[in-house]
């Protein structure tokens, strides 16, 4: 169950939940640093809620907030699928 | 020889020492102390709910078949019952501070033996501007603001900027601007402050740029009068309000297209990148307090709308009165300026009177209106006979209003050119002002203010000219 | 500042019942050109900082269910059991690591205005990630209360916060409220009183996971930043601040700190 493969926070389907595993390194300054005070960090459980209509911007659960990013940010989250 | 630069100095050496995972190890240790307290003081007195309310509500405002239509739906109900709703209440403010309050002003300062001129300026001239932008101002604002209000404390702007997001996001444009332009309907200004949530420079400067497209509360009464007046007139009365209504949203809509035209064109051009990356919250729903939120919102945001309209009307009614009444020769100074602007007016579907209505309410547009309609007792003062002198409001009910306009030469084009012009032109004196202190910098104030008034120029020229040729 | 001696504090008398409490407070809108004690009101976006602000100051600073809803400061004032407090409403803000404006002033204000008590108001239905800012916080200075609003909203979604608990791990006062309704004011209110006037002397609680990973790198620099600024309230912060990359907090530092407060941010507009 725990050893699952990695995969990015975008291909995370609406309805999963996932466990945050790193964030990449490619991922740096400012918006690194967004990612991480908003409590996404190693061990972080994430549930994708909803995506937009057009589609981009997908909204997930993370400790009891629903925050939405683009898909060209969460890229870079390195997840597994619980 | 500087001491912060000292540190500075060696604050930058110490920092390539490490990286990132600097800061990733200190937000960690801080998140690993939070879930530790945090799990020791909460706990859960029953199962999770199964059905969740705010994703359920959240899965159909969000969704790829409702969104968009039920956004939409939502701003046409808000309007339209502020088009239907203002109307009576209108009309009573307008008999009471007009035909009623008005004469009695009169009589009175003929038993006191006030000089001509004297009750001239104080009751023809600040009395009645004031009159005429309470009667005409307050009701559509008294109705929006609480339902905008009840809107935004329930929780559905973030869902509305969740829903365009992409769209900004091709104009280039922070995602996060749809929430200023939001702001931006109420008041302009208050728009231009909230673009602060964005912290990219340069797609703030374009939210601050394009705000003033988004329709504030001090346009709506003029757009809302000449609609009810010429389209609503087109179609059968029961009709008759939701058409006006779907021709201020299509106005407003008009105004959120340029703003996203515009961005596009600025971040093409001298603000040119990439759109930044964020990060947007949607809260939890939140049931709000009915009553308090109406009463809060008409003593805060109307009231304060209100009082500046008065406090810009009061000294522009002593100008038009005074304009209209010094004579050269024997035709007033109002007289000369609408005809030399005539011209100009015609050229772009307009007329001379509108043009001089706008430079008089240079200050604060909302007052356009009842300046529109000061002016025209004396354009057409031979014609109708109507008033007591120039620069006197006629008693206004809405089919005199009606004569007074087709006696002017006004037609369905002057309307939808006047909605127009009202939509795209200089950003009032406040909005022009907070944008300064916002960017600190003349250029981009200029930049704001004349960019919607070419565009204003060029586009009510171009339909003027289209029309003419179709019809 | 005027510290009172430390009275010890007693339990059933009238000044601690909650209409007491009400009649003794004294709204000052914002009237205001002295005050004993200057209050500050932090927290995550959303939390209801500016309700508790209407509701101690009689002002109606807007408010409104999306974050981001207060994106400059507004201040207001009140007097309670016959001191004048200054109160200052501040943007949202998820850390203390700014990022954009409207953070930045909360930032720059908790941390070189040295308000005499800070009010961290924390969603109770979203602790974790509240008390992230909460620890923050409490990293800068010692005197603070947290207010845990949005108790309505808790019992609706069948959350128990155990505020006691609450306290003792924070080594702050920890007060329970539903600011929108009024409940909860008058006990916040005592609290902000007794940390104003050093009636309870916080212990706050700090990470020490932090300290022993970076004290060493940060010591000289510690020192350097004390001996040049003495009367920042923590430099240890600020070096961490700076080792961290973000020169801005050097800026604000020069400028005192204020300068920026004091006029509507102009930012750069180097941009093109
Ligand atoms: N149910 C409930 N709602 C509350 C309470 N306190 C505040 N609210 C609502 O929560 C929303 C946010 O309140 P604000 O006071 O604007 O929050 P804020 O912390 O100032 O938000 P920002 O300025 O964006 O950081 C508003 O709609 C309030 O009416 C409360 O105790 N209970
Ligand atoms: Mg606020």
């Amino acid at each position: 169950m725990s050893e699952q493969k990695v995969i990015t926070l975008q291909h995370l389907k609406i309805g999963q939940h996932a466990r945050v595993v790193s964030i990449s390194q490619k991922c740096h300054g400012l918006e690194r640093r967004r990612f991480i005070d908003l409590g996404i960090l190693p061990g972080t459980i994430i549930v994708a809620e909803m995506r937009s209509p057009s589609g981009d911007l997908t909204a997930y659960l993370i400790r009891g907030s629903v925050i939405a990013f683009r898909s060209e940010q969460t890229r870079f989250i390195n997840i597994s699928i619980l | 020889m500087n001491k912060t630069d000292d540190i500075l100095r060696k604050a930058s050496k110490l920092h390539e020492q490490i990286d990132d995972e600097f800061h990733d190890q200190l937000a960690e240790s801080l998140y690993a102390d939070a879930t530790r307290i945090a799990d020791r003081a909460v706990s859960y007195t029953g199962e999770k709910p199964r059905f969740d309310f705010d994703r359920s509500l959240d899965r159909i405002v969000t969704s790829r078949i409702w969104g968009f239509p039920l956004m939409l739906l939502l701003f046409t109900l808000v309007f339209w019952l502020t088009v239907e709703g203002a109307n009576y209440p209108s009309a009573m403010l307008a008999f009471v501070f007009i035909d009623t309050i008005h004469p009695v002003l009169h009589s009175w300062a003929n038993t006191i033996g006030m000089t001509w001129w004297v009750s001239g300026l104080l009751i023809d001239g600040l009395y009645l501007a004031t009159a005429w932008v309470i009667s005409v101002m307050l009701p559509p604002m008294a109705i929006f603001f609480p339902m905008f209000t009840l809107l935004e404390d329930f929780g559905y702007l973030p869902r509305v900027a969740f829903n365009l997001d992409n769209i900004f996001k091709k104009a280039g444009a922070h995602g996060k601007q749809s929430l200023s332009m939001m702001m931006g309907f109420g008041c302009n200004a208050a728009g231009i402050i909230a673009t602060r949530i964005i912290d990219s420079p340069r797609e703030r400067l374009i939210a601050i740029i394009t705000n003033n497209f988004a329709l504030c509360n001090g346009r709506w009464p003029t757009q809302i009068l000449i609609a009810t007046l010429f389209i609503g007139a087109l179609v059968p009365p029961f009709w008759a309000g939701i058409i006006s209504a779907l021709s201020v949203v299509g106005i407003a809509l008009f105004g959120i297209v340029l703003s996203l035209l515009v961005s596009w064109g600025l971040s093409n051009s001298i603000l040119k990148g990439e759109a930044s990356t964020f990060s947007l919250e949607l809260p939890s729903y939140r049931p709000p307090r009915f009553w308090q939120t109406i009463y809060t919102s008409l003593i805060d945001r109307t009231l304060i709308v209100l009082w500046r309209a008065i406090v810009f009307a009061a000294p522009a009614g002593m100008v038009i009165w005074l304009i209209a009444n010094i004579t050269i020769g024997e035709i007033s100074i109002a007289e000369y300026m609408v005809h030399f602007l005539n011209p100009i007016g015609w050229l772009i579907g307009l007329n001379g009177v509108i043009l001089v209505a706008y430079i008089v309410a240079i200050p604060a547009n909302e007052i356009i209106i009842p300046t529109v309609l000061m002016l025209m007792v004396l354009t057409v003062k031979n014609a109708g006979g109507m008033g007591s002198g120039a620069g006197v409001m006629f008693e206004g009910s809405e089919n005199e209003m009606m004569t007074m306009f087709s006696m002017g030469d006004w037609t369905l084009l002057t309307a939808v050119n006047l909605m127009l012009f009202s939509l795209l032109h200089n950003p009032c004196s406040t909005a022009i002002y907070t944008i300064y202190k916002e960017t600190g910098s003349i250029k981009w104030t200029a930049i704001s203010t004349f960019l919607p008034i070419i565009m204003g120029f060029v586009i009510c020229f171009m339909v003027a000219f289209i029309w003419r040729l179709v019809a | 500042m005027t510290v009172n001696t430390a009275v010890p504090k007693m339990y059933g008398r009238c000044e601690d019942c909650g209409i007491y409490n009400m009649a003794n407070l004294k709204k000052l809108g914002i009237n205001m050109d002295k005050w004993d004690y200057m209050i500050a009101l932090a927290g995550n976006p959303n939390t209801g900082k500016s309700t508790v602000f209407n509701a101690l100051t009689g002002l109606r600073q807007h408010t409104g269910n999306w974050p981001g809803k207060t994106v400059t400061r507004a201040e207001g004032g009140f007097i309670y059991n016959r001191r004048g407090y200054k109160l200052v409403d501040l943007p949202g803000t998820y850390s203390l690591m700014a990022t954009s404006l409207d953070e930045e002033v909360a930032r720059n204000f908790v941390l070189f205005a040295k308000p005499d008590v800070t009010v961290i108001v924390v969603d109770s239905t979203r602790l974790e990630r509240n008390l992230n800012l909460v620890l923050q916080i409490l990293e800068i200075t010692d005197r603070a209360v947290v207010c845990l609003n949005l108790m309505d909203e808790a019992k609706r979604k069948q959350i128990i916060v155990d505020e006691r608990r609450l306290a003792r791990d924070l080594g702050v006062p920890v007060i329970p409220t539903s600011a929108r309704y009024n409940q909860g004011i008058p006990e916040l209110l005592e609290a902000v009183h007794d940390v104003a006037t050093g009636r309870v002397v916080c212990r706050p609680h700090r990470v020490k996971s932090i300290s022993a990973k970076v004290d060493n790198i940060i010591k000289p620099l510690i020192t350097q930043i004390k001996s040049a600024f003495p009367n920042l309230p923590n430099a240890r912060w600020v070096a961490l601040r700076l080792l961290d990359g973000d020169m801005s907090i050097m800026n604000a530092i020069r400028d005192d700190g204020l300068g920026e407060l004091n006029h509507a941010p102009a930012f750069n507009l180097a941009v093109a």
